[in-house]
């Protein structure tokens, strides 16, 4: 091998870790070049909007089921944390682990029924956990404060480290964001990952080739729901003020179109749809009146033209332009 | 203590919202028998039924009965081209991405509805004037009447269509089997276009009809639409009794639990006793 060959070898071995440190370091250097404390409260955003889209991308692209209420396990994340430590005045960090651990056993209790169900029913059944978890957070006012929200939420410290201004969050949320983005990298490489993409393919096939698939479902869904109330936590303590709002059926189906135009089953995609959906609302402002408009014309066009999502549709499309333009030029 | 009158009382309220159910429901299962997507703009087909009800007595000044026609009628070709211009180009067949696709489709006409009549809320004349009539002791409106009524007559309607007329055959040949029914050279497009309209001019129907009773806006429909495809999980997605049976069903239990237990957790009541139908029968009550 040529020098040249080498270096472009190990570029493709090692493109995975060559690409998270890369946005590791943009990340650590982002609050340098931009510290406008608006647009770091987006990006916040983003990062917990990208913890529970990449557990919800391994549910839905890898173990190829369907949720309409991750809103549901992200709110109880929120309200666990807020109640935690404001009525019972708990570590917030320990706190967060033990509404993680209690969220686990509510999806083990909910996910082994429910994960009977296929397809459109599925869908159902979630959306319908999602609308009785919302309907209860307003009416239960004694507890969750209804509909006015939940008040005075103490922000995370380590020490004398207080993560209350944007920059000092930006560090913790992205933290979390791309410990989960490994998590996951790393998850869909190994055999369990295997596993469950066989599963998402065909699940008569994977039971077939020694998948259990019953468990896998079950374990995913524990997962995702894991990781939306780890993301449910940040959100509480980040804004220290929550609402049932924040947790209803529309936010379950904003969850799930950043899944599907991050494209189903691309980890990477996941991170992307999570960021072009939250910032859609943002852009919208130059539209006003047009504002639905142009929401629902964006989705409708990925959806139509990159069914696979933005990251693989683009860079399918890439691909394709390239190998034309190689075999055009083997011709000439 | 057992009260005759108010569990009639009780028992009529859920009949008229489950009626209202059941069409959305039917409309639901149209979509999912051609294409087996969840055609979520069936959402705001309801909402515009009744705006489009408005414009034709309150903008056109026509009588009830061609301004429900009009408006029926309007939403059917509302449908066919949401379904010509936003579906069909699509160049995928995963129902996840067509799903979302109504999603985004519904996001797009809610903005049109928006923009052309406005956020306020309006109010919509009952078919009949308003005059309670007593019936073994419950009041029950005109209007509960028309709902019911005019359900039976979409219901047999649609019935007709289904086992009388050849494209009714040609739509339950592909629902029974897409592929064989391909093969035979049924045209794919105009069933899915006919599914459309058909799905359209049902949930502007239940627009139409349960707009005087709650108010009208322009998501109006979102809470109902949901409601509706609850309905027809509950009865078994794509089954036609099902929708019915799930409709009323989902209706009466409504009414009832918020008659008896609480109004506030009705619908919490409602959807609990769906997912326990469905841990029990996964596939809906009359779903094969």
């Amino acid at each position: 091998m040529t020098r040249k060959q080498k270096i472009f070898y190990f570029i493709t071995l090692h493109r995975t870790g060559l690409w998270v440190t890369a946005l590791s370091l943009a990340l650590l250097l982002f609050p340098l070049v931009e510290n406008n404390p608006y647009t770091l409260g987006i990006t916040n955003l983003i990062a917990i909007n990208a913890i529970v889209v990449l557990g919800l991308n391994l549910f839905i692209g890898y173990a190829g089921q369907i949720s309409l209420g991750h809103a549901a396990f992200f709110g109880l994340g929120a309200y666990g944390s807020a109640i935690a430590t404001v009525n019972f005045e708990l570590n917030p960090w320990l706190a967060m682990m033990l509404v993680a651990l209690i969220v686990a056993l509510v999806a083990l209790v909910i996910g082994v029924p429910i994960l009977r169900l296929s397809g459109h029913y599925l869908a159902m059944a979630t959306l319908g956990l999602n609308f009785v978890f919302h309907t209860i957070l307003l009416q239960w006012d004694d507890v969750t404060g209804g509909p006015s929200g939940f008040y005075g939420i103490p922000s995370l410290e380590i020490g004398d480290l207080v993560f209350f201004d944007e920059i000092r969050l930006h560090y913790l949320l992205w933290a979390f964001a791309l410990l989960s983005l490994l998590l996951c990298l790393n998850l869909v490489r190994s055999g369990v990952g295997r596993g469950l993409a066989a599963l998402a393919g065909d699940e008569t096939a994977a039971a077939a080739l020694g998948v259990n698939t019953r468990n896998a479902k079950v374990k995913v869904f524990i997962l995702s729901a894991i990781l939306a109330s780890l993301a449910g936590s940040l959100f509480a303590h980040t804004y220290s003020f929550i609402s049932p709002d924040s947790f209803n059926i529309f936010v379950a189906t904003d969850f799930v179109i950043m899944v599907v135009i991050g494209g189903m089953g691309s980890i990477w995609g996941s991170l992307f749809g999570a960021g072009l959906i939250t910032l859609l609302p943002e852009w919208m402002d130059l539209f006003e009146t047009y504002k639905d408009f142009v929401h629902g014309g964006i989705l409708v066009l990925v959806l139509i033209f990159l069914p696979q999502g933005l990251v693989s549709g683009l860079l399918d499309i890439f691909k394709t332009r390239m190998t034309l333009r190689r075999q055009k030029n083997a011709q000439a | 203590m057992f009260n005759l009158t108010d569990f009639l009382q009780f028992s009529f309220a859920g009949l008229t919202s489950g009626a209202i159910y059941a069409l959305i429901a039917l409309g639901f299962c149209v979509v999912n028998n051609t294409m087996g997507i969840v055609n979520f703009v069936q959402v705001d087909f309801v909402s515009l039924g009744g705006m489009l009800m408005f414009t034709a007595l309150f903008t056109l000044g026509l009588p009830m009965m061609p301004g429900l026609l009009l408006a029926v009628a309007g939403v059917g070709v509302v449908a066919m081209l949401v379904e010509r211009f936003g579906l069909r180009p699509a160049r995928s067949d995963n129902h996840l991405v067509l799903i979302f696709l109504t999603v985004g489709l519904s996001i797009i006409l809610r903005g049109i509805i928006k923009l052309i009549w406005g956020k306020n809320r309006m109010a919509l004349p009952p078919l009949t004037p308003d005059e309670p009539i007593s019936l073994f002791g419950a009041t029950v409106l005109p209007q509960a009447l028309w709902i019911l009524l005019l359900t039976i007559v979409a219901i047999g309607l649609l019935t007709w269509f289904f086992y009388r007329t050849p494209l009714g055959l040609s739509m339950r040949a592909v629902a029974s089997n897409p592929t064989a029914a391909a093969v035979v050279g049924i045209p794919a497009g105009r069933v899915r276009l006919t599914s459309y309209a058909i799905a359209g001019a049902l949930g502007g129907l239940a627009g139409v009809l349960v707009t005087p009773i709650t108010t009208l806006n322009y998501d109006v429909g979102v809470l109902l639409g949901l409601k509706g495809f609850a309905a027809a999980i509950l009865g078994g997605f794509g089954s036609f009794p099902g929708a019915i049976l799930g409709g009323v069903g989902l209706g009466l239990l409504e009414s009832l639990s918020a008659g008896y237990l609480s109004s506030a957790y009705k619908d919490v009541v409602a959807f609990v006793v769906l997912l326990l139908v469905l841990f029990v029968r996964p596939k809906g009550l009359l779903g094969k």
